[in-house]
């Protein structure tokens, strides 16, 4: 390997970094935006936000990745393709992520609200002051696994030309041919990067769960991550969301 | 303890001011139950109850377990809806406003305004773990009574020595035994200064040998402030000392009521009787 | 500004339909190797020895953690160099079964791990034989739990089939582009994949749920 193509990987991984901050950014206000939303006392709030959560869950990230890209212009909006990547991946990420937000809310105790009634909260200090604040740590490592499954979703914008790290690979392979080592070598790249992402959600859940007087647990394993059972959430879905 | 520190009438501050206006006179109408039924699936847990208690007045809930006594307490602190009936709390209704000369399910704010008279303490105490026992209890003072942060701080510690925990403020509720934490429970529901203070069997969930100093807490605040107390309880000893009325629950009435030494020594129901003979 | 044009949707369904069927195949084939494969792992990882455990559990965290995307590409330039050539729907049901066996190893080791331990000691009680035990006691109760996610993890290599696409197989993605590639008119191609993926995992998923319901009691 030449350096010339060590400078194509990290130019790569820099717009794969950059691709999964963006995304991740919006993936997290979808989240709570939605999450919140399902738990609303409107039901029309509750059904539109439903609506979105299993449609964006039931299609393909890929798919709607080219929708936007190649579809959406024929509507008028013409999309660069990252900003096409960040909101296929935003939307579609958000949307898992709306079920975490939910998920978390739902498991604090109802006694907590009962208490924040007791004391005349209004509805909405009774969320950001009483359940959000115990939602949040719980919240961190269902967040992980998420920011790993959209790091490698960032992958799939190799597909739009996006000069991301897997579509460097490949002009390393069209100019090499070596496509063991090219291959080989962005997979471990992929890897490391989901290693400092899991130590960072691992440090960020122990600050937020030692800021609300929770014991932290020590980490299990080398790598650290827990699975969720289902990838398609939790089971708070078999309830139809009522507890 | 100092006469100032203790959660009474007079030392009220400014910021109660509510919807009743000044503080109803002892021994006038504070809770009114007019015709409550509330049902849980098909199971009727209050039928068509009437109740009324008189300001400064403590009153303790006695019955079987499923006899409704929780029900009412979670009816007045707006936890829980009536099916039938009215609830009125010092002459304003509670779930209900008139608008246009009739009754309509009441609005948020509404609900505010009048359960900003009401406390409680719960069985399992519902502190907030993620606040600190100080910020427990000034939380909501700052937040919904619009107290600024020193005087509520200093409501806290004069409450926290109240309950004797002064040394703990600066502790996360799970750093406490249940016992601690419940009396923060009690200082928590005192910081909002009501002129009800609801207790739900408040030392059911904790272990024998810490009953005693919750108690006493509760002895102390009711000896020495006039604020109105509903009880549920299975202490008895408790109940005789601090109670100016005892109310006998049995399948969603009220089947006896009287002043507890009549009730807990000459019961004239059957079902009292062998209530009492069960728990004492 | 392009209009929605039903009897173009027409003209391309048969071609689509195609392709769905191909993406019906891929999850399919690649469910039953990711089911075997998780298997595999998952009681290799039960290993007493840290030589069969460590190596294997950093091949799973490896796998598990980078792109799907990467692995398929590797599989398709990489395996014919060292011999192996395949036709692209089968590097695509290996790349999509390996991938999702480091999920499922999971769904067992949670499904195993959830029998609670007093159901082995009532076996050893009973003194049942070490196989008698596993195939009367634990496993029909680790059914119950891992039937369900099985089932979602289907849908989510549902989901991911389209990166076959990729790797040129003939999946419902490559037929919406290459049909666009010549009319230059995407909108419909992509829009009635997108839509059909929707249509068909839906009602899938609600299918599990009340499955789950059943099974998890």
């Amino acid at each position: 390997m030449t350096s010339a193509l060590w400078e194509l990987f990290f130019k790569g991984l820099w717009i794969t970094v950059q691709l999964m901050v963006y995304s991740a950014a919006l993936a997290a206000v979808v989240a709570f935006g939605i999450g919140l939303s399902r738990t609303s006392r409107l039901w029309i709030v509750r059904f539109l936000s439903g609506v979105y959560v299993e449609f964006f869950r039931g299609t393909s990230a890929l798919v709607l990745m080219f929708w936007l890209f190649f579809a959406l212009p024929l509507l008028g909006w013409q999309l660069a393709g990252i900003w096409a990547g960040t909101l296929a991946l935003g939307l579609s990420y958000g949307a898992y992520g709306s079920e975490i937000v939910r998920g978390a809310l739902q498991a604090v105790p109802a006694a907590q609200r009962e208490a924040a009634v007791a004391l005349n909260f209004t509805p909405w200090q009774r969320l950001r002051k009483v359940l959000l604040p115990q939602a949040v740590p719980e919240m961190m490592p269902p967040f992980n696994n998420l920011l790993i499954e959209l790091l490698k979703g960032t992958a799939l914008a190799s597909l739009l030309s996006i000069g991301e790290l897997t579509f460097q690979a490949k002009l390393a392979r069209l100019s090499t041919g070596q496509s063991a080592q090219v291959y080989g070598i962005i997979l471990v790249l992929y890897f490391a990067v989901a290693f400092v992402v899991t130590r960072i959600m691992r440090l960020l859940e122990r600050r937020a769960k030692a800021s609300v007087g929770r014991a932290v647990p020590k980490g299990e394993g080398w790598f650290s991550r827990k699975l969720p059972v289902e990838k398609q959430g939790p089971e708070a879905l078999a309830t139809g969301g009522k507890p | 303890m100092s006469a100032d520190s203790t959660p009474s009438k007079e030392t009220a501050g400014a910021a109660d001011g509510g919807p009743t206006g000044a503080r109803s006179a002892a021994g006038t109408e504070l809770i009114r139950f007019d015709h409550v039924t509330k049902r849980f699936g098909t199971n009727t847990v209050l039928d068509s109850l009437d109740f009324t208690v008189s300001s400064g007045k403590h009153v303790t809930l006695i019955g079987p377990s499923g006899s409704g006594k929780t029900t009412i307490l979670r009816l007045l602190m707006t936890l829980l809806k009536p099916d039938e009936g009215t609830i009125k709390v010092g002459g304003e209704y509670l779930t209900h406003e008139e608008k246009g000369g009739k009754l309509v399910p009441a609005g948020e704010k509404h609900v505010r305004e009048v359960r900003k008279n009401i406390g409680m303490v719960f069985q399992q105490f519902n502190l907030f773990p993620n606040m600190k026992v100080l910020r427990n209890i000034t939380e909501a003072p700052v937040h919904v009574l619009g107290l600024d942060k020193d005087a509520a701080e200093e409501r806290a510690r004069d409450l926290l020595e109240l309950v004797g925990l002064t040394e703990h403020l600066d502790k996360y509720p799970n750093q406490l035994s249940g016992g601690q934490q419940q009396r923060v429970a009690i200082a928590r529901a005192l910081a909002m200064r009501p002129q009800v203070l609801l207790l739900d069997e408040v030392t059911s969930a904790l272990d024998p040998e810490l009953v005693a100093g919750v108690l006493d807490v509760l002895r102390d605040i009711a000896h020495t402030t006039d604020i109105t107390m509903l009880c549920v309880t299975h202490e008895m000893n408790f109940a005789r000392d601090i109670s100016d009325d005892v109310l006998m629950f049995d399948a969603g009435r009220v089947i006896e009521s009287g002043a507890p030494e009549k009730i807990f020594t000459e019961p004239e129901h059957e079902r009292t009787r062998e209530f009492l003979s069960a728990v004492l | 500004m392009n209009n929605w044009s039903w009897s173009y949707v027409g003209e391309i369904m048969p071609d689509i339909l195609k392709g769905l069927w191909i993406t019906i195949q891929a999850t399919f084939y690649g469910s039953l190797v990711a089911f075997a494969l998780g298997l595999v792992w998952a009681l290799l990882l039960r290993s007493p020895s840290r030589w069969v455990t460590w190596p294997v559990s950093i091949v799973v965290e490896f796998i598990r953690n980078t792109p799907l995307l990467v692995q398929l590409f590797f599989l398709f330039f990489v395996l014919p160099g060292w011999g192996l050539t395949f036709a692209p729907l089968t590097t695509g049901v290996i790349g999509l079964g390996l991938h999702y066996s480091t999920y499922t190893s999971e769904v067992y080791r949670a499904g195993i791990d959830g029998v609670p331990p007093g159901q082995w000691e009532a076996a050893t009680a009973l003194s049942l034989p070490r196989r008698r035990t596993w195939t009367a006691v634990i496993l029909p109760q680790a059914f119950r739990r891992v039937v369900p996610a099985l089932g979602n993890y289907v849908i989510a290599m549902f989901k991911d089939t389209p990166l076959l696409a990729g790797i040129t197989v003939a999946d419902m993605l490559f037929q919406a582009n290459s049909i666009s590639a010549t009319t230059f008119d995407y909108l419909e191609p992509i829009t009635v994949v997108g839509i059909l993926f929707v249509v068909i995992s839906y009602p899938t998923s609600l299918l599990l749920r009340a499955l789950e319901r059943r099974l998890v009691r």
